[in-house]
């Protein structure tokens, strides 16, 4: 927290009372890892988030935005955090060309809202990212958060033209445009990508859009062992059929799967065996595509020999659809004490996924493991306690998992742990080679460095 | 030729990988574009170890640097704005690594982009971003500028193919970024690097991901008698919703030309054609195909052709991708535009690039790729008459000012180098270029690194302008 006298009738008079809060129920909703801002801060246009940018510039405050906090534990505990800049208060469509298939929209905007006009033309935007009914386009692209459509469609950096951002220098600024292709100027905009708030203040974002495929199909394959699910998988990665999603599920993380799908969807009527690996296939396109797709699956699966193979219909798919497409937010408060990490590999067979989980082992501990798509692992270690004794047994299984990572060319993040476990470690991993490249970038958009400072890679 | 530099690069390189006579040195002075630089040197690095003492041969003597593959650039990214050193990637050709498993390659910037497909396409892979050049044009040159060819509409430009890149700075560090798999936690460096135009560091080494080759793909030649209705087919085309892998479109007077170079099969009494390529499963491509011939027949196509085998789609693409080659037998020069609009604003913008060639005596000719709204208008003039050029020049800019009213953009895939830096203020607010130009002298604070490119010169970009160094380089002859 800040020292600074009248901080508050500060920014009130800067943006309007009524949008400066500084009472303590409301500050303690934007605490991130239990460090505490001083005053929340609601613009509702660009020039105001310049504004509090250029004051807080000027008194050397660090300043966090956010849409709906739902993934604010992402990253490290913040270094300092005086100012929350809650940018809920953008919400506008700027630009909507349904013809060009281009939109141009505020930060703030709801996933789903904005979902809902672009419906109406029949178009979407692939960002199937959990927390997907509350969270806004500014966070599910700061944050990087998976989309479970990325198989398919590409991940953010494939499909944003275009960005508007307030700098570390409190100027608006803006990169790339509202054309689908473009390359004038450098594209500052693919930076803001997964930043964590770390290099500006991001006010509207420009995307290209897409159709409503006309048709969707699900399978779901269980497999006695990994090794059939593998195979499986294997046989339809080299088929080059085009899936929406793939995602392999362990026997622990589809037990799992299971309940809140019992929980959400009482009436969900495919039988769910939960001793057994699972793959679960979403596929999307026209009439004749989709069965298409399902026989293959189901040829497939059979010749993997697998234990069940079932096409969903289409009110089960759009349940595990969207139960998958939340793992995220479920995996982190299935246990009382959860390390939730994000491995990415550049080659996924049974024989290091076996390795994965076996770097995982601890007695006291479980692991649920989901395998999705475009070489994307979660493994989620379940501790069934708060105490010590758990907390030592997570951090002996990330220091491990964080070793196997790079040895295995992949990288491994931890999106989620205890508070205590947080601070005795970098959830990032080790210090990546290109850190001193990304700390000239750092410098470049936020020189003083009071944007999210110490919450991303390497400190920064 | 005893300058100091020079007897370095010499000891360096050996003679047979440095060039600096004149009649050597002429042949670098140009690319693609309609601009001219000779640079002081030529060098032909050899491995990633050579380029970068190269440049810390070149900072130690204040010698500014330009980075190029084969020269195919279109917009003067590739020329020596002020002479130097100019390095040449032709012989770091080698591709490194081939992971088909995990559809990578890795391999150095002079490797020439179809190479990589020859490489692979046994497994039934190939690297998507096909420019018109791609026999001859380096993949570095395909980072630097973020290129991209008619392919791109379904499966991006150069930037969705690159996972990781082996730079030199200006100071001779190698770096890496990026990752094989493309997705390590932090900022998208590879995302910034790609179309920086050289201006932020060399690439040495480029890891690209592998398309696997679609299982069915049908080439479909629509035939309009109005431009009109060819350029509404594609805005309907857009709206509906259909994603061919790629929609090109050729005016009559293009297509005249490229029959009489190529015999490609184009009609030549029609107004303009479509070159629209659906692919994918079986069952998605013939109901693509049929959507798209609809949207065809319903804006008045003459004919749309389904080429019946590999040969004669290959026929279509090969009139396609030599079109700036036939044109060149029309006039001693020509000029390739490469504005960018909203996809729903291409029938206005094609009458108005119409208008504009009237106004100054041009005859322009339209190749471009129709499906993203990447126009590339052509004007032909003759360059030995001073006002022809300064009026095709004229034009030009008229016409990529008309793209941004419409909203639109100055480059789709050609880049900005030294043929739009003036342009970039219609774009661009003082705020904009003070962030690249922070971004900028981050990586390359002395300008050393392609100097006098995209950034305009008139706009006080003071640390970006060209300098002329003396007294380390040999004298021009």
């Amino acid at each position: 927290m800040t020292t600074i006298a009248n901080l508050a009738a500060r920014l009130e008079s800067l943006i309007g009372a009524h949008r400066v809060v500084a009472a303590e129920p409301e500050l303690l909703e934007y605490a991130i890892d239990g460090v505490v801002p001083s005053a929340i801060v609601r613009p509702n246009s660009a020039p105001e988030v310049v504004e509090v940018v250029r004051f807080a510039i000027a008194e050397k405050l660090a300043v966090i935005p956010s849409g709906s906090r739902s993934k604010l534990g992402l990253g490290m505990p913040p270094a300092r955090y005086d100012i929350a800049m809650d940018m809920t208060g953008l919400h506008e469509i700027a630009h909507y060309d349904a013809g060009d298939l281009t939109l141009s929209v505020d930060a703030g905007m709801p996933l789903r809202q904005l979902a809902n006009v672009l419906a109406e033309k029949r178009q979407f935007l692939p960002l199937s990212v959990p927390c997907y009914e509350t969270t806004t386009v500014g966070g599910t692209l700061a944050s990087a958060i998976d989309s479970t459509l990325r198989n398919q469609y590409g991940t953010t950096r494939d499909f944003l033209i275009g960005a508007e951002f307030v700098d570390g220098k409190g100027a608006l600024c803006k990169s790339g445009g509202r054309v689908v292709k473009n390359v004038t100027g450098y594209d500052l905009h693919k930076l803001l990508v997964s930043s964590l708030g770390t290099l500006a203040v991001i006010t509207r974002l420009n995307f290209r859009t897409f159709t409503l495929p006309h048709a969707y199909g699900g399978h779901l394959a269980c497999f006695s062992s990994l090794d059939g699910a593998s195979a499986y998988r294997l046989a339809i990665e080299n088929s080059g059929l085009p899936l929406a999603n793939l995602e392999t599920l362990s026997p622990e993380a589809f037990a799992l799967a299971a309940g809140v799908l019992r929980e959400t969807h009482p009436e969900f009527s495919i039988p769910l065996e939960p001793a057994n690996w699972c793959v679960y296939a979403s596929y999307e396109g026209n009439e004749a595509v989709v069965p298409r797709i399902s026989r293959d699956l189901q040829t497939f699966s059979a010749e993997a020999a697998a234990v069940s193979s079932q096409l969903l219909d289409a009110t089960s798919e759009g349940h595990l659809r969207g139960v998958l497409r939340e793992a995220f937010d479920w995996l982190r408060w299935a246990s009382p004490s959860v390390a939730l990490f994000r491995i990415v590999l550049p080659q996924i067979k049974t024989t290091n996924l076996a390795e994965l989980l076996l770097a995982a082992q601890e007695p006291s501990l479980r692991s649920a493991l989901l395998v999705r798509a475009a070489g994307i692992i979660y493994l989620t270690l379940l501790a069934e306690n708060e105490d010590t004794s758990a907390l030592r047994s997570l951090e002996s299984a990330a220091a491990r998992l964080f070793l196997f990572a790079p040895q295995n060319r992949g990288h491994a993040t931890l999106l989620h742990a205890p508070q205590k476990l947080k601070s005795r470690l970098s959830i990032w991993g080790p210090k990546p080679p290109d850190l001193t490249m990304m700390q000239r970038v750092k410098d470049s958009f936020d020189p003083q460095h009071i944007f999210a400072p110490g919450r991303f890679v390497g400190g920064i | 030729m005893t300058a100091p530099l020079l007897r370095e690069l010499n000891s360096l390189l050996g003679p047979s990988n440095v060039l600096h006579k004149i009649e050597d040195l002429v042949l670098y002075e140009y690319d693609g574009s309609v601009e001219k630089a000779r640079p002081d040197l030529v060098v032909f690095p050899h491995t990633t170890e050579d380029v970068s003492r190269i440049v810390e041969l070149a900072a130690k003597y204040n010698v500014p640097i330009v980075g190029r593959g084969s020269g195919t650039g279109l917009s003067g990214g590739a020329l020596a704005r002020g002479g130097g050193l100019m390095l040449v990637f032709a012989r770091m050709n080698r591709i490194l690594e081939l992971d088909l498993e995990n559809a990578r390659a890795v391999v150095q910037p002079g490797v020439v982009n179809l190479d990589i497909t020859r490489a692979v396409e046994h497994a039934g892979l190939y690297f998507a971003p096909d420019p018109s050049s791609q026999k001859s044009c380096t993949i570095g040159g395909n980072v630097a500028e973020n290129a991209g060819g008619p392919h791109t509409l379904a499966y991006g430009v150069t930037v969705n193919h690159v996972t990781a890149l082996e730079l030199v700075l200006p100071d001779g560090e190698i770096v890496r970024v990026g990752s094989k798999h493309g997705d390590a936690p932090g900022y998208d460096l590879c995302g910034l690097f790609v179309g920086s135009e050289g201006t932020l560091a060399l690439v040495t080494e480029i890891t690209v991901k592998l398309t696997r080759k679609a299982e069915s793909v049908k080439t479909l030649l629509a035939i309009f008698d109005a431009v009109d209705d060819a350029s509404s087919t594609v805005s309907e085309i857009t709206a509906r919703g259909i994603t061919p892998a790629a929609c090109e479109m050729v005016d009559g007077w293009t297509l005249c030309a490229i029959e009489d170079y190529i015999h490609a099969g184009f009609p030549r009494d029609s107004a303009a054609i479509l070159l629209i390529e659906v692919e994918g499963l079986r069952e998605a491509v013939a109901a693509q195909a049929a959507a798209v011939e609809d949207v065809c027949r319903t804006h008045h196509a003459r004919e749309v052709r389904i080429a019946k085998d590999d040969r004669e789609r290959d026929l279509l693409w090969k009139g396609r991708k030599n079109a700036f080659g036939a044109l060149g037998r029309l006039a001693p020069s020509n000029y390739v535009l490469d504005g960018v609009i909203p996809r729903s604003k291409l029938p206005q913008a094609l009458r108005q690039i119409l208008l504009i060639g009237k106004k100054y005596g041009f005859s322009v000719g339209n190749i471009f790729h129709a499906g993203d709204g990447n126009l590339h208008p052509i004007v032909l003039y003759d360059p030995r008459d001073a006002k022809q050029f300064e009026n095709a020049i004229t034009a030009s800019h008229e016409i990529i000012r008309y793209c941004v009213e419409l909203g639109g953009a100055l480059t789709g895939e050609h880049g900005i180098g030294m043929e739009k830096n003036e342009l970039m203020s219609l774009l661009f607010s003082d705020a904009d270029f003070d962030l690249m130009r922070r971004v900028h002298d981050a990586f390359n604070p002395d300008s050393s690194l392609n100097p006098g490119k995209i950034f305009p010169l008139s706009k006080g970009c003071g640390e970006i302008r060209v300098r002329k160094q003396a007294g380390a380089l040999p004298a021009k002859v």
